[in-house]
């Protein structure tokens, strides 16, 4: 049997302020996969995860992108949302007041009233809450405190993963998910990430650093320099990328891919 | 101009739900102020000499007061003269002895605005005096209460009634001289609430006042009047809603609060007066004063508000802690819309030694609202281990409003400790689109951000009136994100 693609980008050219940064991208990722978006600073890296969670300010200038059988672009951020696309912020911001059980228990209501699903009352969702705070080694604490307020840097990304672990999203964007980890946190984290991983659903990791493919073994990599995808390979890429450096890229590279 | 701004800004749109006017023959006094006219209103209410020679001394004071300029609101002068400063719904006998002889158009208008007054649908736990505008229509519960020797009743009444209590208290607080708008109150209040609990009671019901505003270019001067003696407690909410008018309408009200040794009062208000319409016409001036004394040891005054209402609000609810070891405590969340002003805070005086005080202080700024923090925390040289702690928070959503902090400090001893905490942080788009990453759509983010951010103060109201209060603030902020 064939793998279905969950996600399928196409040609796709984007900007902020009339400024181009992503400058033809494709990329098709299947159920099943871990894809890496790897690329130096100015890259275009994030840009990409914004522009799939549906982030305002950004224009589209070509190109389209299919999840699902849908057209992405369409869908307001919230809706994408609800259908299954999960991103985990660089930097998550914090909502000061706003439990963060009330928080996630409203997020997962509005993915199963979308879905048609009864919403879960206080003790269900709790039960569930636990069972899922064991796989990042998470305080109990954490879930009485404000959404992300006063959290470590390693605290605010093992919640992302945590709300990624309750929500259970078709496609998981991990944005940056290792910058600001120390070694410990970052192999609590991709833990966590792995136990995540199943046959149908997919992530695409964005990251600076090949480390956190040392713990998130993806199953393609690309090189994303300057809004084009110049490589795409195997986890092996993202080795040779570290020891080389993404000079070597743009030297080797000549023609856009 | 983003998206996700203009939604936040069409989210604020929201009509004024208490807006109707109800038909109703009224009795009004010709529009006016002279001292034929307060003792009209005096004669009208049967009340004794000394009480009529209160208000006419209050009048002649007020004749030498000049309007205030120092708040941080803007309005065109207000003409005393073309206010009606009484206006009663007409009553075919002397005034009704029960709420079977109300009028029923008047126990409809309260039905509509969610307060049954009737025996059946009453609102269970909740004492109500309803004041439809200078008079109060009907008290709930009166009988129940008055078993345990609480007094729970229209001033007016208060006066009939009890008169050594009302003339014991009334100007204890606030005296007649105190403040431009206090001096006017004192001429020619007209209603309002009374309550007197008795030694070592606890009241076992909530009390409230729901104040309403129907008559046009009527002005409303309500006086309400809570003392709790030795050891007794109770927890008091008032609630307010007026018609859409284009004019503006005055309401200068008078609150004071007596608490003795070792008693608790917890004062609650929820104001939604209206605010006028998006383009500032119309509209409550709400220029109110209300004080607490807490007089006795170990008393305890709480004033929790959430003010979403009047085109211009200007009070502050404040607390003298003469007792000793005596508390006060200040909780407010303020909301302005559209071209709604506010200008409010608290003072707490201390003078007994070992008292302490707490302000906690919520601004939320939309559209072209302003919104202005205006704090004294006076400690004086007797009030020895004094401790204050103050934080002042505001909150701007959008480009064009406006949010302003004035806290004045003054300490006259060295063993007394206050603390200051303000901070001023805007709804970002961040927030909101974090929100929308997780499937929850803008306007429930935007209520969501607005709630965690006034969380504090509404875990001081009564449990039914938070509810009530965070689907205000939702109301009232509907269409307003920016």
């Amino acid at each position: 049997m064939s793998k279905q693609p969950i996600l399928e980008i196409k040609n796709l050219s984007a900007g902020v302020e009339g400024k181009q940064i992503l400058k033809g991208v494709s990329l098709t990722i299947n159920e099943g996969e871990v894809h890496a978006v790897m690329g130096p600073n100015g890259s275009g890296k994030s840009t990409l995860a914004a522009v799939l969670a549906g982030r305002d300010g950004y224009d589209i200038s070509g190109g389209e992108v299919i999840y699902q059988g849908k057209d992405l672009l369409e869908l307001d951020p919230e809706e994408r949302a609800r259908e299954g696309v999960f991103l985990a912020f660089q930097y998550p911001v914090e909502i000061p007041g706003v439990n963060s059980t009330y928080f996630l228990k409203a997020a997962l209501n509005e993915v199963r009233k979308h879905h048609g699903q009864p919403e879960l009352d206080a003790m269900e969702f709790l039960t569930l809450v636990r069972e899922r705070m064991k796989l990042l080694e998470l305080k109990d604490d954490l879930l009485k405190r404000s959404v992300n307020e006063g959290f470590s840097g390693g605290e605010k990304k093992r919640a992302e993963i945590f709300q990624m672990a309750v929500l259970e999203p078709k496609l998981a964007i991990l944005d940056e998910t290792d910058s600001g980890l120390d070694i410990d946190a970052l192999k609590v984290v991709s833990t966590g990430v792995n136990k995540l991983r199943r046959p149908d659903n997919a992530q695409l990791v964005i990251t600076h650093y090949q480390r956190l493919l040392n713990f998130i073994i993806p199953d393609y990599v690309h090189v994303l320099v300057d809004g084009r995808i110049v490589k795409s390979g195997g986890k092996e890429l993202a080795l040779e990328l570290e020891a080389k450096g993404y000079d070597w890229i743009l030297k080797s590279q000549t023609v856009p891919a | 101009m983003s998206t996700a701004t203009e939604t936040i800004e069409s989210l604020v749109k929201q009509e004024y739900k208490y807006g109707f006017v109800t038909d109703v023959e009224s009795e009004s006094a010709p529009p006016g102020l002279n001292e034929d006219i307060i003792r009209l209103i005096s004669t009208k209410k049967k009340e004794p000499a000394w009480l009529t020679d209160w208000r006419l001394k209050a009048y002649r004071h007020w004749l030498t007061m000049a309007e205030p300029k120092w708040q941080f609101v803007k309005y065109p002068k207000i003409d005393f003269q073309d206010i009606t400063y009484y206006s009663a719904p007409k009553q075919k006998t002397d005034g009704p002895k029960s709420l079977d002889e109300v009028d029923p158009k008047l126990l409809e208008t309260y039905e509509k605005l969610g307060i049954p007054l009737r025996e059946r649908g009453r609102l269970a736990g909740v004492a109500v005096d309803a004041v439809f505008d200078s008079v109060s229509v009907g008290t709930t519960y009166r009988a129940q209460l008055m078993e345990k020797g609480i007094i729970f009743c229209s001033f007016s009444e208060a006066v009939q009634d009890h008169p050594e209590l009302v003339k014991k208290y009334l100007g204890s607080v606030v005296p007649y001289t105190d403040n431009y708008y206090a001096t006017l109150n004192s001429a020619v209040f007209t209603d309002g609430s009374f309550c007197y609990i008795p030694k070592g009671v606890r009241c076992p019901m909530e009390l409230s006042t729901y104040f309403r505003i129907n008559a046009a270019k009527s002005g409303q001067f309500e006086r309400t009047l809570i003392v709790a003696d030795e050891g007794a407690s109770v927890s008091y909410l008032e609630g307010c809603t007026a018609p859409m008018r284009d004019e503006n309408q005055l309401h200068a009200a008078v609150v004071e609060l007596v608490a003795l040794d070792n008693a608790e009062i917890k004062y609650s208000t929820v104001q939604n007066w209206y605010p006028g319409d998006e383009n500032g016409k119309g509209g409550i001036y709400n220029f109110v004063t209300k004080r607490g004394m807490c007089k006795g040891k170990n008393s305890r005054i709480t004033w929790t508000q959430v003010e979403t209402g009047s085109a211009i609000t200007w009070k502050y609810p404040s607390c003298i802690l003469l007792g000793d070891n005596s508390k006060g405590e200040f909780y407010s969340v303020a909301v302005v819309n559209n071209m709604q002003q506010a200008d409010t805070g608290t003072k707490m005086i201390h003078i007994g030694k070992n008292t302490s005080s707490t302000i906690v202080s919520k601004g939320i700024s939309a559209g072209r609202g302003q919104n202005s923090y205006r704090g004294l925390v006076e400690i004086r040289k007797s009030a020895a281990n004094a401790r204050n702690f103050s934080q002042c928070d505001s909150m701007l959503i959008g480009a064009k409003c406006g949010a302003h902090t004035f806290p004045y400090i003054e300490v006259k001893n060295t063993s007394s400790s206050v603390e200051h905490e303000a901070s001023t942080s805007k709804i970002g788009e961040d927030q909101i689109f974090y929100c929308n990453a997780r499937g929850i759509a803008t306007q429930d983010a935007v209520n969501m951000i607005v709630n965690g951010f006034c969380k504090e103060v509404f875990k001081e109201l009564p449990m039914e009136f938070a509810v009530e209060a965070q689907k205000l603030l939702g109301v009232s902020l509907e269409g307003s994100v920016g």
